[in-house]
């Protein structure tokens, strides 16, 4: 059997498209990286600015002008190759030569065959290990736009203006391995990515305002054939799009490979409002970038020093955060809550609420569901928040009325949770009048009953619920559980 | 692999100049072709060479981590410098539409 | 009126102590650029106002008591690949014509601030590229000496200058021989430092890994005065050699006694007999003088010409596609920016510089790499080491500048291979990244001057301007 020598990584028989195909993606995300000038020269490394004030003889390519490497550059493009698992050697810069209205120079200045970062790797949360191939320092182009004829897009227009304020903006390209074979591992990954680059303030990573642009490499094959030819998918706006977008093209060539076609390769645009690709140009033989070494620059070596300081520097990474949540709550890992609220960046919060003597359970599932839009230092005080985990915890308060205290406390930015849950009127019931509801309950359904005393857990549900409903949630669930199994004849 | 020899064509010439980015009408292809031709004639000398086991040199004078700091400097006076602008319009530079061209 | 002094030294020396003013000093030059530009040509432009009123400043500031530039008050001329902020910087080429650029070159700058005047931006073979200034799209530079010949090139314009009494001194740049090729045609001396002992940071590129500025001057002592005043690590450049300007000008007079002289045994055939005969004279005046001659070979040394001109191409094919008609210069209109690029070019650029331009995409592009790019880039390393053997047994080399004196015009210019033969012995240098000068050492045929090189390891300015400083005693015996 033969495998391609790109990636030795086989779908799993739940990750194969039907009709035996398996699809192929590698990801080559450019980021911005977050420093305050330009990767060659000093001027401000901003957004948003007024057209072509953040200029100087290098971003404008004038006669004469010289690059110098930003040293803050390099920094942030080794945390992200320490965040990526890769080898940082010693490198050079190319010139990457072509002729483009918003490149300056007609050459970008790029690295080539001898990258700072190679050979990492990134684990989804969910486990899986994507080899990230390489991660090089570039400099960013203008922006064009596009002015004219009815649609404001490339084609049609009358003429276009050049903003070169983003020229020579840092960029680290980072190259994964064709080792992705779902459109939810590519998004995986990307979410991962965008946390590993936040967390590290390596980049702000908005795929929307363009600080993270992502391009997708997807092709298809029958297991144990060579890969099949790939098509480049850019235009790629959000997470989502990069799913659909991947999900969309491994379709369209499997049709095509279905009915007898073959795939060229090419460089496709993603339509997110038509929901498919287009050709936007094919890859000739014309891609001659003549790539050589930069004369205008000197090789790139970190010392040792250098790389151990950035590494022992390095905040922690989203995947052990995890892990210190996980042991934090006996959560697993991969649990939705652990990596929801590690991604938003919550993780010190939850471990802050439990420090103020919360419970870790309780927190996180606080945090989790009433904090999605709070990020990672949220406005209610880990104390306030603290004392409504052991409320409940204490059955002083039913899981019901703690959210509705919860809520209280993320509308009004903190208070005191007992004395919310005062105001409201929650008071926990004391056990005889639960036992009454109860017995109110079975008399109403004595099916239900009938079939739990049998042994079918799932009709507790509608016993509970009657309870619920009586006590206007003020019982605590728990308790009305114990009071029925104690009505139940022990086994 | 020693193609220094090989004498440049008309093709070539044609190919390079679009590459180059540089308008040439037929004759002058084939009159370029005719010098280059002659200098890479001369540049076959090299062809003679053992270069196995010879590094490239890349670097004049060895200096190696040459960087600045991460901090601003003035930039250009943006009317200076689109006064020298062939064509500029809303404070960017313009130019004729964008086809024929990569992405 | 004092009879104002012929060196930059001297002036200096004279407008510090009151003796003349820095207005008499530059009216005076430009009087003469007014009697004989008009047959030289050796400007683009010629700065007169700017350069009469900063010759007033300085006499104020003198006459203030206030501090001035150890240059105070001496013309200087700045070949025309030299930015200079608002004033036209053209590199000779038509896609540049009436760029004015938004900031100086740091060789400027350092120059101005050490109160050096500007008289000018001097001629040159278009973006550099040639050995004879008639690549000049704005016409040829005549040889002060003879003007049916050519100055030399690529700075022709600032040889010239200098040798037709324009100035005292000018700046020149050298990627294969262009300042010491032309100061050996001119007559006078000129100086191509360690390649990143001066920023080239606002020299507008030609090739990166070769190009660096030195000085034309009439003495080797003025030499080595403008060598210190424009070297010395520059931030703004990263090929500068991160180390303070080096004191060069008492070199000029320590002697060579006890140094050694390298003489190549198995150097490229092709000088004209005169010009050997004067390099035969010049070992025999430093043997003289105390020094040791010590026959060496480069082996490597035949390629050099080969390896350079795949090199400098490249690089020039890449450093000069900025020229796109976006952003600043020529523009010729189309309906397409696709279009506009190949109509611009095609007709902002002379056929040297096209040339240069299609040689250098061919070396670079796929396929082709290896073959040419790859290759030069050893052959670079060979010659390299070729140096660094014979100079653990020699302190400098000498070899002739030029293989012939200054030739007549259209002589060689539409055989580029003959052009490209004139930089034989200069080429090395650029490739090896080490400085040489050029000094006047008698004449050769038709009474024109020769130039004799010399040759030093990297960052051995000192024992090159000892070797020049004994040449330039031993000429005045020569004939």
């Amino acid at each position: 059997m033969t495998q391609d020598p790109l990636s030795s990584i086989i779908a799993t028989e739940d990750q194969m498209l039907e009709g035996g195909w398996e699809m192929i993606v590698g990801l080559e995300v450019h980021v911005e990286l977050a420093t305050k000038t330009k990767l060659f020269s000093g001027s401000p490394n901003r957004f948003g600015d007024e057209p072509n004030t953040n200029i100087d003889p290098v971003t404008l390519g004038l006669p004469g002008a010289l690059p110098v490497l930003n040293k803050q550059a390099v920094e942030l493009a080794m945390r992200i190759g320490i965040a990526l698992n890769c080898n940082i050697q010693p490198c050079i810069f190319h010139r990457k030569n072509y002729f483009y209205p918003d490149m300056p120079k007609a050459y970008q200045i790029s690295q080539y065959d001898i990258p700072l970062n190679i050979d990492g790797f990134l684990i989804l949360p969910s486990g899986t290990r994507i080899g990230v191939e390489r991660a090089h320092l570039e400099e960013d182009t203008g922006k064009s736009t596009h002015v004219g004829g009815a649609t404001g897009r490339i084609h049609g227009s009358d003429y276009s203006l050049i903003d070169f304020n983003r020229a020579g903006v840092p960029l680290v390209e980072i190259v994964s391995r064709p080792d992705i074979r779902t459109s939810e591992h590519a998004k995986e990954y990307v979410a991962e990515l965008r946390a590993i680059l936040e967390v590290i303030g390596a980049s702000d990573a908005k795929m929307e305002e363009g600080s993270m642009r992502v391009d997708a490499n997807v092709s298809v094959h029958k297991p144990g054939t060579m890969f099949g030819t790939r098509c480049e998918i850019k235009n790629v706006n959000s997470i989502r799009a990069l799913g659909r977008a991947i999900d969309y093209e491994a379709r369209r060539q499997i049709d095509v490979l279905d009915s007898g076609g073959t795939i060229r390769q090419e460089t496709r645009h993603w339509d997110d409002a038509e929901g498919r690709t287009h050709t936007l140009r094919v890859k000739e033989d014309a891609d001659d970038y003549r790539y050589f070494p930069e004369p205008d620059l000197v090789p790139l070596a970190p010392s040792a020093e250098w790389v151990q300081a950035v590494r022992d520097n390095l905040p922690m990474l989203p995947a052990a955060r995890r892990t210190a949540l996980s042991a934090l709550t006996g959560y697993d890992t991969q649990s939705e809550a652990v990596i929801v609220v590690v991604e938003r960046g919550q993780h010190d919060y939850v471990q802050a609420v439990v420090d103020a003597g919360g419970d870790a359970v309780r927190a996180l599932i606080y945090v989790q569901q009433g904090f999605a839009d709070a990020g990672p230092v949220p406005a209610v005080p880990a104390a306030d928040l603290a004392k409504l985990t052991i409320l409940e915890r204490d059955a002083k308060l039913s899981a019901t009325q703690a959210k509705t205290v919860l809520a209280e406390l993320v509308e009004h930015g903190g208070g005191d949770a007992a004395a919310i849950a005062a105001a409201k009127g929650f008071e926990a019931m004391d056990t005889s009048a639960v036992e009454a509801m109860v017995d109110e309950a079975i008399a109403a359904d004595p099916g239900a009953w009938a079939k739990y005393m049998a042994g079918d857990e799932k009709a507790s549900g509608a016993i509970v619920g009657r309870v619920m409903k009586a006590s206007q949630g003020k019982a605590d669930g728990k308790i009305v559980t114990a009071i029925m199994q104690s009505r139940r004849p022990s086994a | 692999m020693s193609t220094s020899g090989t004498p440049i064509s008309a093709a070539d010439v044609a190919k390079v100049a679009r590459l180059a980015r540089l308008d040439i009408d037929e004759a002058h292809v084939v009159h370029f072709a005719e010098q280059l031709a002659k200098v890479m004639g001369h540049f076959s000398d090299i062809d003679a060479l053992d270069l196995s086991g010879v590094g490239p040199m890349t670097q004049p004078f060895p200096l190696v981590n040459v960087l600045r700091e991460d901090v601003e400097q003035p930039c250009l006076d943006t009317d200076e410098v689109l006064a020298a602008a062939p064509s500029s319009d809303q404070r960017r530079f313009r130019v004729p539409p964008i086809i024929g061209l990569d992405d | 009126m004092a009879t104002i002094p012929t060196t930059a030294s001297a002036i200096a020396a004279a407008i510090a102590s009151k003796q003349i003013t820095a207005r008499e000093v530059i009216d005076s030059y430009l009087a003469q650029i007014t009697a004989r530009e008009t047959d030289i040509h050796a400007f683009n432009l010629v700065t007169a106002d700017a350069a009469r009123a900063h010759a007033d400043a300085i006499d104020a500031d003198i006459a203030a008591g206030r501090p001035i530039g150890p240059l105070a008050g001496v013309p200087i001329a700045f070949k025309d690949n030299m930015c200079t902020h608002g004033i036209e910087t053209t590199c000779s080429s038509k896609i540049l014509e009436g760029w004015k650029p938004p900031y100086d070159a740091t060789v400027v700058s350092r120059l101005r601030d050490a109160g050096a005047v500007m008289v000018g931006k001097t001629n040159l073979d278009e973006f550099a590229m040639g050995s004879s200034t008639e690549n000049s799209a704005f016409g040829p530079t005549r040889n002060p000496l003879d003007t049916s010949r050519v100055p030399g090139g690529s700075s022709g314009g600032s040889a010239a200058a200098v040798a037709a009494g324009f100035a005292p001194v000018s700046l020149g740049s050298d990627t294969g021989g262009s300042i010491r090729q032309p100061a050996a045609l001119c007559g006078v001396v000129g100086v191509k430092p360690t390649y990143g002992l001066v920023s080239r940071y606002g020299l507008c590129a030609y090739a990166s890994s070769l190009d660096q500025i030195g000085p034309f001057a009439t003495t080797v002592a003025d030499a080595a005065l403008i060598t210190e005043a424009i070297a010395g690590h520059d931030v703004m450049d990263s090929t500068s050699i991160p180390q303070p300007a080096p004191a060069l000008v008492a070199s000029v007079t320590q002697g060579v006694a006890g140094m050694r002289i390298g003489r190549v045994t198995d150097l490229p055939a092709g000088a004209e007999p005169e010009v050997i005969a004067r390099l035969n004279e010049a070992f025999t005046a430093l043997e003289a003088a105390g020094a040791t001659i010590v026959d060496i070979t480069l082996p490597s040394l035949s390629y050099a010409l080969t390896a350079y001109y795949l090199i400098a191409p490249a690089e020039a094919s890449s450093n000069l596609a900025r020229y796109d008609g976006v952003r600043y210069g020529l523009r010729v209109n189309a309906v397409d920016t696709n279009s506009m690029y190949g109509a611009t070019r095609a007709a902002g650029f002379g056929d040297e510089v096209k040339r240069r331009i299609m040689l250098g995409t061919y070396a670079l592009s796929a396929g082709y790499y290896d073959a040419y790019y790859g290759k030069a880039l050893k052959v670079r390393r060979l010659i390299s080491e070729d140096f660094e053997r014979a100079y653990a047994q020699v302190d400098v080399i000498l070899t002739p500048t030029s293989p012939v004196v200054a030739f007549p015009f259209g002589d060689k210019v539409d055989d580029p291979m003959a052009m490209y033969l004139c930089d034989i012995y200069t080429i090395p240098t650029n490739l090896a990244g080490h400085p040489a000068m050029s000094v006047p050492f008698g004449t050769g045929a038709h009474g024109l001057p020769v130039g004799i090189q010399v040759l030093a390891p990297a960052l051995g300015e000192a024992p090159m301007f000892r070797v020049g400083g004994a040449l330039e005693q031993a000429a005045g015996g020569v004939k």
